[in-house]
């Protein structure tokens, strides 16, 4: 196994010498290879995240097959605009010559990604580092071994064995990746294993993006109107239960309202849960299940804290055989307790209340920056405050999760949610080196650059970098002695 | 908590540095240093601070390096100013948030992108532009509104202290902190939590820095440097080239300079040639004895000196000096020293030179330059002197360096409207102009969307009908979205 890994990139380092991988025409044909997997086992991949997720395959498609075919299509539309070179203005004193900003790739990259949504945070990342011309290995997660399984099976099958390698395994194998020097490290994960990542790479200087997570809070406001009410409710609703059973970097972990609005709240959220997963929520196969035991057991010893028990409102089914825990509700749970301090990461849904819905700003800030910050609101000043007041990987107003689908803006974190980020020409550049060229020519060569030194190079240059060209012709010309 | 008094009067450990943050991140919480007011003034007042400063600035630049005034003034204080000016003059437009399109999938949504501090940083600069590499970032810092700390190279102790009482004096003391020392000062620094960490220095220490920086999730910025090539064709105005070459090497700090030529790559038979023209140049530069002359900055300190000296005496290299090589300890000068054809595992082909050594390797065929460059790591920057364009176009695709500059050296880090920074063992981010406000910016995605436009295709429970029209809403096209809707599809 060990000596696999290194002839594996001794391969790619050949591969990416040779310099196939940084014609168009390559990027062009893997990015194309990505997409017919999609297209041709569409089927097989709905299957494996219904085995390691129990993922319904249109919630599958809708967040995990269906986001990369367009993340695909948009990058190859845009492919060539990104790989040309970009001319940058120069200032005068530097006539003549030319400035150019040329996109380059990096060379051997390595994709980590997450067991939550393994198809979807795998590809992403590739098809970035494939359109900016890299060679790849991709580690997907044990922890969803099915999708790690079809990855490895499709990859090698429809992409180019010699410059993109699936490995598979657990930390055993993931430490050993992390010996290796890389161009770049792409991770998605958790905080404590980005930690490890980020100084593992250090030891080469490998750049790396860590995609991590946080405690993603929503923001309700009160509304006049009953549809608005209903409608941020059931996009709350959906953000929490309707994606992978609230295993999201980006799906709302706890809402903050107004004590006076709580009960509507909690009614309309019954309401739409019923709407969405019938009586039976574990039953309907509409709702992703816990990941494995481990997991279970985290989010069961959540709900266990004594005072955090009897806030529930709502909800608490535990079927620890078939790894499902039902959408759970829960108002005011002690604030230091460990589900209002850890990122949840599963199906259940604290609401804290407060007098002030302003008061949600301070509480957001003392707390570390999310990787998404929701905020349902018509009130213009509060949408103000909060753009300018927290800070956070992204924030959405009146909606959850979507920004992850809108190809023109970034998505990574800050602070504690990471840094780096990526989709769209974001994706592209994170795997790329912006390279400057300038050139030059002989012709015209400025005596005054050069020692000796004396007092009226020194005004010249004065001059020079003022950019008072009049004063540099004139000091040049003996009119005038001070520049 | 210590009071500021007892900080600066005892050791600057662990408990000191977390005092300092601390106190800058209330700071930050007023909201204080994000506003334009704020970040204009203080950059107002840097510029104040160099036009009536200049003279200590030079000082201090020549008691440290012995730099030659006109060096200073080209390469520390004009960039600094120039810098301070583009940063007023651009700063409201880069603050300005960002439109951006969005597409049918999120109808109806409208989409921006909003620049916002990272809170408090970190600034380690180095030693042989201490002025600059100081104050180039946090200009940058401030431009991004941030509160800063900078923690000047104690190897270039006058500008340390100077850079201390100036900037306490000119900027806003609850904001921008200097804090002087050598490795247990910035070991103290290095344990707490930044928002970003700009490092500029050798690759060894950039370890250190990126792993502490790893605890704590902080991003950083990292300019090292690396051993710079020069690659001379034989069809060249020989004169320009010698002289642009020397520019680039001796009159940039005596060669200790990250973008410094370090070696040169020419074919066999043009070697003497270019070398001669060198020789011819350097004499008109500096005259018969570089050793004494003020226009040439000197080594920076005994240590310095002594690695130096050492990569001369290897028995390898002596025998192949074929100009210069004369030092002189007392004043810590080392003359213009040229030296061809080292055997490939000499230290002095395998480490940053750093200093007036310039080595040439010869070439059967100039193109294989190309490879012997690629061999190696990956420079802070590449030169080539060419009237080729074939040449130039193929060291241009092949050669993978910070940047590269055809026919001239150096000249890439004057220009603001270029990134400067490394790639692979030269360094990773980069900076000057616009790039700098970046480098200390979180660029945050902002969506918005309307209570109306809902699609049911989203919810459970899911049916056929909702994924045909959850696969043309995401493909984008109308007809698509209009035949699912219809159940057309």
């Amino acid at each position: 196994m060990q000596s696999h890994l290194e002839s594996d990139l001794k391969e790619l380092r050949e591969t990416f010498r040779s310099g196939k991988t940084k014609e168009s025409s390559w990027r062009i044909s893997q990015l194309q290879g990505l997409l017919h997997i999609l297209e041709d086992r569409e089927n097989d991949i709905s299957m494996a995240l219904k085995q390691d997720l129990g993922k319904h395959h249109v919630e599958a498609y809708r967040d995990e097959i269906g986001t990369v075919v367009k993340s695909i299509n948009y990058a190859l539309e845009n492919l060539k605009q990104w790989m040309a070179a970009k001319s940058a203005k120069l200032p005068l004193a530097a006539f003549p010559s030319r400035g150019e900003l040329v996109p380059e790739p990096l060379g051997v990259v390595l994709v980590i990604s997450s067991w939550n949504f393994p198809i979807g945070l795998s590809l992403e990342p590739m098809i970035g580092a494939l359109a900016a011309g890299n060679v790849v290995i991709l580690k997907p997660s044990e922890l969803a071994p099915a999708c790690s399984s079809i990855l490895a099976e499709t990859i090698r099958d429809y992409l180019d064995y010699t410059a993109v390698k699936v490995i598979e395994g657990g930390s055993d194998i993931g430490e050993r990746l992390l010996q290796h020097q890389f161009d770049k490290i792409f991770f998605t994960g958790s905080v404590r294993v980005g930690r490890a990542v980020m100084s593992a790479a250090a030891q080469h200087l490998t750049p790396v993006t860590l995609e991590l997570g946080g405690k993603c809070p929503a923001v309700v406001d009160s509304f006049s109107s009953s549809w608005d009410a209903k409608i941020a409710t059931k996009r709350i609703a959906w953000g929490k239960f309707g994606a992978c059973a609230g295993q999201a970097c980006i799906g709302v972990d706890y809402i903050l309202i107004e004590k006076k609005n709580v009960s509507n709240l909690v009614e309309l959220l019954k309401r739409y849960i019923k709407q969405f997963f019938g009586d039976d929520p574990n039953g309907s196969h509409s709702m992703s299940k816990i990941i494995n035991k481990k997991q279970f057991s985290r989010l069961k010893s959540l709900l266990n804290e004594p005072m955090v028990k009897s806030s529930i409102v709502y909800g608490g089914l535990l079927d620890e055989e078939g790894l499902f825990i039902g959408p759970t509700i829960l108002v005011d749970p002690p604030l230091d307790a460990a589900i209002m301090t850890e990122e949840i990461f599963g199906p259940l849904l604290p609401i804290i209340t407060l007098k002030r819905i302003e008061e949600s700003i301070d509480f957001i800030r003392e707390r570390p920056k999310p990787l998404a910050l929701y905020a349902f609101t018509k009130d213009q000043n509060l949408h103000k405050r909060l753009v300018s007041e927290t800070s956070s990987g992204s924030i959405m107003f009146n909606d959850v999760i979507l920004q992850y689908a809108v190809d023109t803006l970034p998505f990574g974190g800050v602070g504690g949610s990471g840094f780096g980020r990526y989709h769209g020409k974001y994706s592209f550049d994170n795997f790329s080196h912006e390279k400057v060229v300038v050139t030059r020519s002989f012709f015209i060569d400025i005596w005054f650059r050069y020692p000796p030194w004396d007092d009226k190079k020194l005004q010249l240059l004065k001059s020079g970098f003022r950019y008072d060209y009049l004063s540099v012709v004139l000091i040049a010309l003996g009119l005038k002695s001070k520049g | 908590m210590a009071s500021e008094e007892q900080v600066k009067n005892s050791a600057f450990d662990t408990e000191a540095a977390n005092c300092l943050v601390k106190e800058l991140r209330a700071t930050v919480i007023t909201g204080k240093t994000k506003s334009y007011e704020w970040r204009v003034s203080q950059l107002k007042s840097l510029l104040k601070m160099i036009e009536e400063r200049d003279k200590q600035i030079c000082d201090a630049l020549f008691s440290d390096l012995s730099k030659p005034e006109m060096e200073a003034f080209i390469h520390e204080i004009a960039l600094v100013k120039n810098s301070c000016k583009v940063s007023l003059k651009k700063l409201k437009e880069w603050m300005k948030p960002e439109k951006v399109k969005t597409t049918l999938g999120t109808f109806p949504s409208s989409a921006e992108i909003v620049p916002e501090p990272l809170g408090v940083v970190l600034v380690i600069s180095a030693w042989n532009y201490p002025f600059l590499l100081s104050v180039d970032p946090v200009i940058g810092a401030i431009a991004a509104g941030n509160a800063v700390v900078l923690k000047p190279s104690e190897i270039a102790p006058a500008m340390s202290s100077l850079l201390k009482k100036l900037l306490e004096e000119y900027l806003d003391d609850s904001a921008v902190k200097v804090v002087e020392g050598g490795v247990s000062e910035t070991s103290a620094l290095l344990e707490q939590k930044w928002d970003k960490i700009f490092y500029t220095g050798n690759g060894r220490v950039g370890r250190v820095v990126m792993a502490a920086a790893a605890k704590n999730l902080t991003p950083v910025v990292l300019e090292l440097g690396g051993k710079s090539p020069v690659v001379v064709d034989s069809n060249v105005d020989l004169t320009v080239t010698a002289r642009r070459i020397i520019g680039g090497k001796w009159a940039c700090n005596n060669g200790q300079a990250c973008v410094a030529p370090d070696y040169i790559i020419t074919t066999k038979q043009f070697a003497p040639l270019l070398i001669d023209s060198i020789k011819h140049e350097l004499l008109k530069f500096y005259g018969e004895d570089p050793l004494n002359s003020p226009d040439i900055s000197r080594v920076v300190n005994s240590d310095h000196f002594a690695r130096l000296s050492k990569l001369l005496d290897d028995d390898k290299v002596s025998g192949k000096i074929v100009h210069g090589g004369q030092t002189d300890k007392s004043s810590l000068k080392i003359a213009p020293t040229i030296v061809l054809d080292v055997p490939e595992d000499s230290l002095i082909m395998n480490e940053e030179i750093f200093g007036p050594l310039l080595l040439v390797v010869t070439v059967e065929k100039i193109e294989d330059g190309i490879d012997f460059i690629n061999s190696r790591s990956k420079p802070l920057a590449a030169y080539i002197f060419t009237n080729k364009k074939e040449l130039k176009e193929e060291f241009v695709s092949k050669i993978s360096s910070g940047a590269i500059v055809v026919n001239d050296i150096s000249l890439h880090l004057m220009v603001d409207t270029l990134p400067f920074g490394g790639v692979g063992e030269s360094g990773t981010g980069a900076y000057h102009g616009k790039f700098s406000f970046d480098a200390f910016t979180h660029k945050k995605a902002v969506l918005h969307r309307s209570f109306l436009g809902d699609a049911p295709a989203r919810y459970p429970p899911y049916t056929a009908g909702k994924l045909r029209l959850l696969k043309a809403l995401l493909d984008g096209s109308i007809l698509g979205i209009i035949r699912a809707l219809f159940g057309w599809s």
